[in-house]
């Protein structure tokens, strides 16, 4: 493949032997771990903060500049490593637990290092029940060699590891709610401030980053934040997986450099729609991010700031290739079913609002709405936005006030009565409500 | 149920037990590996085991009913022997979720959230399983079924009846 200059997450993606600690170590692997060590905390943290690496949860903040959020004079810090990945089209990072194991190990330890965190939880989502065995094979291949446990590798630093397995809760995917989580509480997200960096489990210092962002730190930890830039925009450094589905002739997950036209992107890596598709629509980076028509799509780079630019986010790369053949309201029932069942139930606009425009659509999708349902939906919309602890009640507005934006005349054929209601009628009620 | 109040954790379940707790730096912390626990050796956690929890955890019931109820993971009673957890969510759906659906329905005779009369499958209509790409999919027990056609799923289920599962597609074939 020609794009193989862009692997530095995906290296070892489609092999039979990645998850080998042996093989691992004969790649280069704990190298990094190495020369952390050498380098000492401080200039970790430097060297990622030079390095422009962004969260690639979804949020995009500044990965070195969260650690440097650590208070210094902190005695007790924990680290954790979100992989719930639960983002509606996002897969990448159960693709680098699954093939790369141990990379994603070596980042966590040296990001673990970095602010000096004595305790590591890798929160797996619980549906990925066989990633959980392969993370806790590494980890215990880890500990026997040496890169986990006391004084590892004659460096003085300390650092125990748990995997945890999650229990299906969205919800756990966004920092606070997943620290509750392993408190031992629902997974209900905390007000910020103050900030887990300060203040977060068990009231310690803790980082929370993404697998994806941890697993990218032994590349900038071996080669330095210079060659790390290479790759991608000014403001949008390096190199990013997306995890692409939708009826294209090469789904999967792809590693680009950031700020590649969509195009390109589309063309190139994606071979284009698969035959006798066409393309409609594109969720750029997961369920949660507003939806670009496919025209606007054409005109996009694939980099945090060409994506707000164009109204939208790059979000957890989880992107989501709607055709032509799919009716937008549906897929919007779909997606407000799924915000409706994994809102946490603490703030009332989240709550009540979620259930609302599930209710709504599905009425119109019945055939029983009216154009002031329409209005409504707008309404309600609007008064679920900025008034809640977590970011989930936004993440369901995004997608439905750009799908109602965008492709309004789907939702008014469906109150004039056309073609389609019955249909969507017979659908709507055996669909789970 | 009857033995509710005999619940306990022995021999390499209790100790399998201790080691959790002792590896979390709370005892409140080990609520869900030990949910897990119960959950992987009963099927379900029992009220029984949340009054033995709680004893031990310095937890009340309620607390840990917060958790047991809070995911939807967790069982409070007996499931079928073969849960089909089918992912209805968007990419899924693109991909053909809905015939899927319909056709397991079809051919088990109950419709999604019902078990069939002999006890061995349930199906479910689950949020995004994380194979967005290689939908639709399909979760049984641990591991995911992918790219799934009416004729696949059959062949799933036959294996399942038989005792003897088709291999399923996060089960790779890997270097030892």
């Amino acid at each position: 493949m020609s794009h193989d200059q862009y692997k530095i997450l995906s290296k070892r993606f489609g092999r039979n032997d990645g998850h080998k600690l042996s093989v691992y170590e004969s790649e280069g692997g704990y190298d990094a771990l190495r020369k952390a060590f050498v380098l000492g905390c401080e200039a970790v943290i430097a060297e990622v903060r030079d390095s422009g690496l962004r969260g690639r949860g979804g949020a995009g903040f500044p990965t070195g500049v969260k650690w440097g959020f650590v208070p210094k004079d902190a005695e007790t810090v924990y680290f954790m490593i979100n992989a719930d990945e639960s983002e509606p089209g996002t897969f990448k990072d159960r693709f680098l637990i699954d093939y790369d194991p141990h990379l994603v190990l070596e980042g966590s330890i040296i990001s673990s290092y970095a602010v000096r965190a004595e305790l590591c939880v890798i929160y797996i989502r619980g549906e990925f029940g066989w990633l959980i065995d392969r993370m806790q094979v590494a980890v215990d291949e880890a500990y026997a060699k040496g890169y986990l446990g006391k004084n590892i590798l004659g460096s003085g630093y300390d650092l125990e590891v748990i995997v945890h397995k999650g229990a299906g809760a969205y919800i756990c995917g966004e920092e606070t709610g997943l620290i509750n989580s392993v408190t031992g509480l629902k997974g209900q997200p905390s007000i910020k401030p103050p900030f887990p960096a300060v203040q977060g489990f068990l009231d310690k210092p803790t980082i929370v980053n993404n697998v994806e962002s941890v697993a990218a730190v032994p590349h900038i930890v071996t080669n330095g934040a210079a060659v790390y830039k290479q790759h991608g925009t000014e403001k949008s450094c390096g190199t990013k997986l997306f995890s692409v589905s939708g009826p294209v002739k090469n789904p999967g997950v792809h590693e680009i450099p950031l700020g590649l036209p969509f195009r390109e992107f589309f063309h190139e890596w994606l071979g284009g729609m698969a035959d006798g598709e066409e393309f409609k629509a594109l969720i750029v980076g997961g369920s949660s991010v507003p939806v670009l028509t496919a025209d606007e799509s054409m005109r996009l780079n694939l980099d945090y700031e060409s994506c707000a630019e164009a109204g939208t986010m790059l979000g957890s790369g989880g992107m989501i290739i709607i055709p032509a053949r799919c009716d937008m309201v549906e897929l919007i029932q779909v997606l407000m079913h799924f915000y409706w069942d994994e809102s946490c139930g603490q703030c009332t606009p989240c709550r009540e609002g979620t259930g609302w425009l599930h209710t709504l659509v599905r009425k119109l999708r019945r055939g029983e709405g009216t154009l002031e349902d329409i209005d409504l939906i707008d309404r309600v919309c609007n008064g679920m936005v900025g008034l809640t602890i977590c970011p989930l009640s936004e993440a369901a507005v995004m997608p439905m006030q750009s799908f109602l934006k965008k492709f309004r005349p789907e939702f008014e054929a469906l109150v004039q009565g056309r073609t389609e209601a019955g249909e969507a009628s017979r659908w709507a009620r055996e669909f789970r409500s | 149920m009857e033995n509710d109040k005999n619940f306990t954790l022995e021999g390499d379940d209790l100790t399998r037990y201790e080691a959790i707790v002792a590896r979390y730096p709370t005892k409140r912390s080990a609520i869900m590996p030990s949910l897990w626990l119960i959950q992987d050796r009963d099927g379900y956690v029992c009220d029984g085991a949340v009054s033995w929890l709680s004893e031990r955890l310095e937890m009340s019931e309620a607390k840990i009913r917060e958790v047991l109820s809070f995911y939807f993971m967790y069982r409070e009673t007996p499931q079928a022997k073969h849960v089909l957890q089918v992912c209805h969510n968007i990419s899924c759906h693109v991909m053909g979720a809905r015939p899927l659906l319909t056709h397991l329905q079809k051919k088990l005779g109950v419709r999604t959230g019902e078990t069939t009369a002999d006890g061995l499958f349930a199906i479910e209509g689950v949020e995004c399983l994380g194979a967005c790409g290689m939908g639709p999919c399909m979760l049984v027990g641990k591991h995911l079924y992918e790219h799934l056609t009416p004729v696949k799923a059959d062949e799933i289920l036959d294996s399942l009846r038989k005792g003897d599962p088709l291999r399923p597609d996060t089960d790779r074939e890997l270097e030892a």
